[in-house]
């Protein structure tokens, strides 16, 4: 009989769901083929010599000129969208995470020093994060764009303002709970320095349901930034994140042509539910209230 | 009542004034009011004498003053690209949105109260888990990809729908609308039904809810035990006390289905304000867009008020309290 450390009560907790399970694969699989793409993908969709208009619009499973074969079909520059669609999850992915973790970041020192501190910080904080969060993201995330302009870098920007709010929230609700216990007392009476008391002793003890919001939050991150981009107001047409290669196939689906927009957005799809069933079980393993 | 009406009034004006000064901060610090304002294929003479002409060199309290002055007016600059003002042009395409809106809500009431108490009626049935397992997709699905999927199955593949544009119009009270026609109800259909997904899903959850917290207590039980038919006591007695909160996020949701229209005008080509915003950020039309901006804050401060004093008149307990 092994010994039952935390880890692994939560592993088995966590593997009681098989739902949840397949997500992890799916999220795991996902990730895998994203930080691989330039390896396994059969063309590389930047490099212009490997396209060629010819193949522009070929229906799944057919060939190209040099034998080729394109099993989710091409675009209309003859771009393989297999190849497409794994360099997309790549840029999709890599704003959609890297955009939640910042976010995470500024939201949860903020949450965190609001409920520390106390008094006028803490209004200040929370009366910002009341307003944020009483507009809705896409708004949010337009009149951010409206006045920087287009672009990978002012989305990411865009997510992280929509986003910080939510987790200022959760990080100050925890931390309100947990700066009343002991240990924060007896680490005040340490006479530790402010940040090595919050970023060590309190900040550990709030990450939990910072996890959870932060992997729901990272699915909402995609999915915005899909819609933004979907919009024309996201990535540039040179590198196509997944909504934008939903966008680009818009107009061919109107002539039957599905598999331009079809499969990115199966991918995306696949992604965000996979995301979201990962962030449920864990919220469900995480949370004390819920224990069995 | 009456303090309290003008408490919250004075209130949402203070958050319209503190939106308009994030916006002009956007728009005169963040962004180059000169790019924003004076059309780009103005030379260097004409820049200056338009910098002058505009008050932008005047201190920023000032040009703020001014802006508020001119907002108040109803003047909110005019567009570069159709040489309007940007006020008129949004007001011209608001019906077409606000039709949109308004059936995808009314929509999320047909569909989703109904869904949401068989679910909470019959928890354990198949139907019931099944609605509650859509519901998931209802939240979590990429609404414009719902959009196009639409299309491609209702207007391509099975040709039963028209896949874009608003239809024939019919005028009521000066303006064009969708809904009096038959060919504009089925342009609708597609649009406001994408649009609602998200909201069915989020009625349905509050109805369930409400439903199973309520069958269980006395007053069903009593009603029961009068000998009253189950339709009666669920479609009177449990209604009555679950439709404050559905009424509350109906009434808050509406603000987001506006602002989200903007993603399904985009798909499905309907000519409303969120289409026009999204051209006027491709073409940098900043006039539009900061029009468009106080607008829809504008609205969505009325709405709030509007729902907090739907709310006092629903429950007389909030009534009672705000009296105290």
């Amino acid at each position: 009989m092994k010994e039952e450390t935390p880890f692994r009560r939560f592993v088995a907790e966590f593997a009681e769901s098989p739902l949840a399970v397949l997500g992890l694969v799916i999220v795991v699989i996902v990730a895998v083929l994203a930080l691989s793409a330039p390896f396994i993908t059969p063309q590389n969709p930047y490099d212009l010599a490997q396209l060629d208009i010819m193949d522009g619009r070929l229906a799944p499973g057919s060939k190209s000129m040099d034998g080729l074969v394109f099993w989710l079909g091409t675009d209309d520059q003859g771009r393989d969208m297999l190849s497409g669609i794994i360099y997309g999850l790549r840029i999709s992915l890599g704003v959609g995470v890297g955009s939640a973790i910042v976010a995470g970041v500024i939201g949860s020192v903020l949450g965190l020093a609001a409920a520390y501190f106390g008094g006028k910080v803490e209004t200040a904080i929370m009366r910002l994060v009341d307003l944020q969060l009483s507009f809705p993201a896409i708004l949010m995330a337009l009149m951010i764009l409206a006045v920087l302009g287009k672009g990978v870098l002012n989305v990411m920007l865009a997510i992280v303002l929509v986003e910080w709010a939510r987790y200022a929230r959760t990080a100050r609700g925890a931390a309100l709970v947990e700066r009343r216990r002991e240990y924060i007392e007896a680490a005040e009476c340490l006479a530790l320095p402010r940040w090595r008391l919050l970023a060590f002793h309190l900040l550990p003890n709030c990450m939990p349901p910072l996890i959870v919001i932060g992997t729901i939050q990272i699915a909402r991150a995609i999915t915005l930034e899909a819609t933004l981009s979907f919009l024309g107001l996201g990535v540039p047409i040179t590198e196509p994140s997944l909504g934008l290669l939903i966008a680009n196939g818009y107009q061919y689906m109107l002539s039957g042509k599905y598999w331009i927009s079809f499969y990115p957005g199966i991918a995306l799809l696949v992604t965000i539910i996979a995301i979201n069933l990962v962030g449920d079980q864990l919220r469900d393993v995480l949370n004390p209230r819920l224990k069995r | 009542m009456t303090t309290w009406i003008f408490r919250r009034l004075i209130q949402a004006i203070f958050v319209v004034l503190a939106m308009t000064v994030i916006v002009f901060i956007g728009v005169n610090v963040i962004g180059d009011p000169v790019e924003i304002l004076i059309s780009p294929q103005a030379d260097q003479a004409e820049r200056a004498r338009a910098v002058i002409a505009l008050g932008l060199d005047r201190p920023l309290w000032e040009q703020y003053g001014r802006f508020l002055w001119n907002a108040v007016q109803g003047d909110l600059g005019k567009s570069f690209v159709f040489n309007e003002p940007a006020l008129r042009l949004i007001a011209q395409r608001m019906p077409a949105t606000m039709e949109l809106a308004v059936t995808a809500v009314l929509l999320s009431i047909v569909l989703g109260i109904p869904l949401g108490l068989y679910a909470g009626l019959k928890p354990n049935s198949f139907a019931g888990r099944s609605i509650m397992a859509g519901s998931i997709f209802g939240f979590s699905l990429p609404s414009f990809w719902v959009g196009l999927m639409l299309i491609m199955v209702f207007a391509v593949q099975l040709g039963w729908l028209p896949s874009t544009g608003r239809g024939q119009t019919a005028t009521l009270f000066g303006v064009q609308w969708s809904f009096l026609t038959r060919d504009g109800l089925a342009h609708m259909l597609m649009p406001a039904l994408n649009l609602s997904l998200g909201n069915i899903a989020l009625v349905l959850r509050l109805t369930r809810a409400g439903v199973r917290e309520n069958m269980p207590m006395d007053y069903v039980k009593f009603a029961r035990a009068k000998g009253l038919s189950p339709v009666r006591v669920v479609f009177v007695h449990v209604m009555k006390n679950i439709t404050i909160p559905i009424v509350t996020v109906i009434g808050l949701e509406f603000g987001s289905t506006v602002a989200f229209a903007v993603v399904t005008e985009s798909v499905f080509a309907w000519p409303g304000m969120g289409k026009l915003i999204i051209d006027s950020i491709n073409v940098l039309d900043r006039p539009v867009i900061v029009a468009y901006l106080m607008m829809i804050v504008f609205l969505f401060i009325t709405i709030n008020l509007l729902v907090d004093l739907l709310y006092t008149v629903l429950d007389p307990r909030v009534r009672l309290e705000s009296r105290e």
